[in-house]
């Protein structure tokens, strides 16, 4: 498969050898899918370039009002950090689902943005908390809102990691007034692909929802957001009523595939709108702990 | 292609080895080194008979490319027992009968292992969740959640006695 496995000692070094290879390097975070990937065939890599020697990636920081998460922080590492179980408890849930327990010990957040797949656990909590994401590539850094980090076709990644290294992921911190919470749809606890799942912030003010943020996958090629839903929460008043007429709404956003092993788009299309509720109803009491 | 020289810690000693740049870990350790214990099963990371520590952390041997171990602390199951002493986890697994055919039991107790390091004292959810990621076709799971849950309560008093915490 590969000839060459690089440690560069900062993100510009890093950005450079992917340049030399010109198209022929590419990063390597956990490796989880990447070497399965490159097994089956794919990609014609001559050159692994991995950023665990970059120290400054290995940390999860706050910083004015945000989560800072570098490229080489694990899954593991996420659900044991008690700032994101406390300030973005639904990331800190969907990496609790992801793989197991070996995988979350070497499986990075930054790659399961990166690999793209429509219903990885924790981009789709990343996408509801609108998180965004740095990105360095050969003509300097980017900011990317986390969606347009992906491409319009089935798990197609707008970063390129044969040119590019995702460094950092910035997650918006809860405030005292607002919840969130993930919810999967699986056929067993550790090592299953989600069947569906869902991630919802929410903001009040009293009684009265005032910001909402629903997130979905497998329904399309990527992570898709709920906005029906979203607009019909926003405004109301926090009842068992609103939370069910908004739940109805998500399908309208929901074009999931028939699936072997995640289900037919029937049963799919049939059971989203009980898991949104769910994942609403937690966020909602999240946001009045 | 050019081989690479891979040097980490492996059961406390320095190896080094050279190999392909391309070499997986778990064939390292096994192909290399003859450490046949580490169990290749589907070498995709599904089923943990690969299973090994790296730096205190269970991970998925046929996932690890060589070359990310440079440097790193490994231990398999090799590495377990004192001389001819079981390790505790061993022990508790015999004496439970939470060993049928035994191609998962290497995988299975390093991920036990991983826990027990950490954690004498872990509640029934963290022991199913350490070993989520390792699938035994025999026996079922009971008897490996209790091997376990026995095991920690042997480490934890050896522990007490040892004047530890």
């Amino acid at each position: 498969m590969w000839q060459e496995y690089l440690f560069p000692k900062d993100i510009g070094e890093a950005v450079a050898i992917l340049g030399d290879g010109k198209g022929s390097a590419r990063i390597i975070a956990g490796g989880t899918d990447l070497i399965l990937d490159m097994e089956a065939g794919r990609h014609g890599v001559k050159t692994l370039v991995e950023l665990s020697r970059i120290e400054e990636l290995n940390e999860i920081t706050e910083e004015g009002g945000m989560i800072k998460i570098g490229a080489n922080v694990t899954c593991a590492q996420v659900c044991a950090s008690e700032l994101i179980k406390q300030k973005a408890p639904a990331l800190s849930q969907g990496a609790r689902k992801l793989g197991s327990r070996q995988i979350r010990n070497i499986a990075t957040i930054a790659g399961n943005v990166v690999r793209a797949q429509p219903a990885a656990d924790t981009a789709i909590p990343l996408v509801a908390l609108g998180a965004s994401v740095e990105v360095a590539g050969p003509n300097g850094n980017r900011t990317l809102n986390i969606l347009d980090a992906y491409g319009d076709t089935f798990a197609k990644s707008n970063i390129d990691s044969t040119c590019e290294v995702l460094s950092f992921l910035h997650v918006p911190v809860q405030g005292p007034w607002e919840g969130s919470a993930y919810i999967r749809l699986d056929k067993r606890k550790a090592l299953s692909l989600p069947i569906l799942n869902v991630a919802c912030k929410i903001s009040l003010a009293g009684e009265t929802i005032t910001g909402a943020s629903i997130a979905m996958g497998p329904v399309g090629p990527g992570p898709r957001r709920a906005t029906e839903a979203e607009n019909r929460l926003v405004g109301g008043l926090i009842s068992p009523e609103t939370v069910l007429e908004a739940s109805k709404l998500v399908v309208k956003r929901c074009d999931p595939r028939d699936s072997l092993v995640r289900g037919s788009k029937k049963y799919r299309m049939s059971v989203i709108s009980t898991l949104a509720e769910m994942a609403i109803t937690q966020a909602v009491n999240s946001a009045q702990a | 292609m050019d081989r690479i020289v891979v040097s980490f810690i492996l059961n406390g000693d320095v190896v080094e080895v050279s190999c392909e740049p391309d070499k997986m870990l778990v064939d390292l350790l096994r192909d290399d080194l003859s450490l046949t214990g580490t169990k290749i099963g589907c070498r995709e990371g599904e089923c943990g008979a690969c299973t090994v520590i790296m730096n205190g952390q269970a991970v998925n041997s046929c996932l690890i490319p060589a070359a990310k171990a440079v440097g790193k602390e490994i231990e398999t199951i090799e590495g377990v027992a004192h001389g001819r002493e079981l390790h505790p986890i061993q022990k508790a697994f015999i004496e439970k009968g939470a060993i049928q055919c035994g191609f998962c039991t290497p995988g299975m107790i390093m991920s036990a292992k991983a826990l027990l390091d950490r954690n004498l004292t872990p509640s029934s959810d963290e022991v199913r969740e350490a070993v989520g990621g390792n699938v035994c076709r025999c026996t079922g799971y009971v008897k490996i959640e209790e091997a376990i849950n026995d095991a920690a309560s042997v480490m934890c008093e050896a522990a007490v006695r040892g004047g530890g915490k």
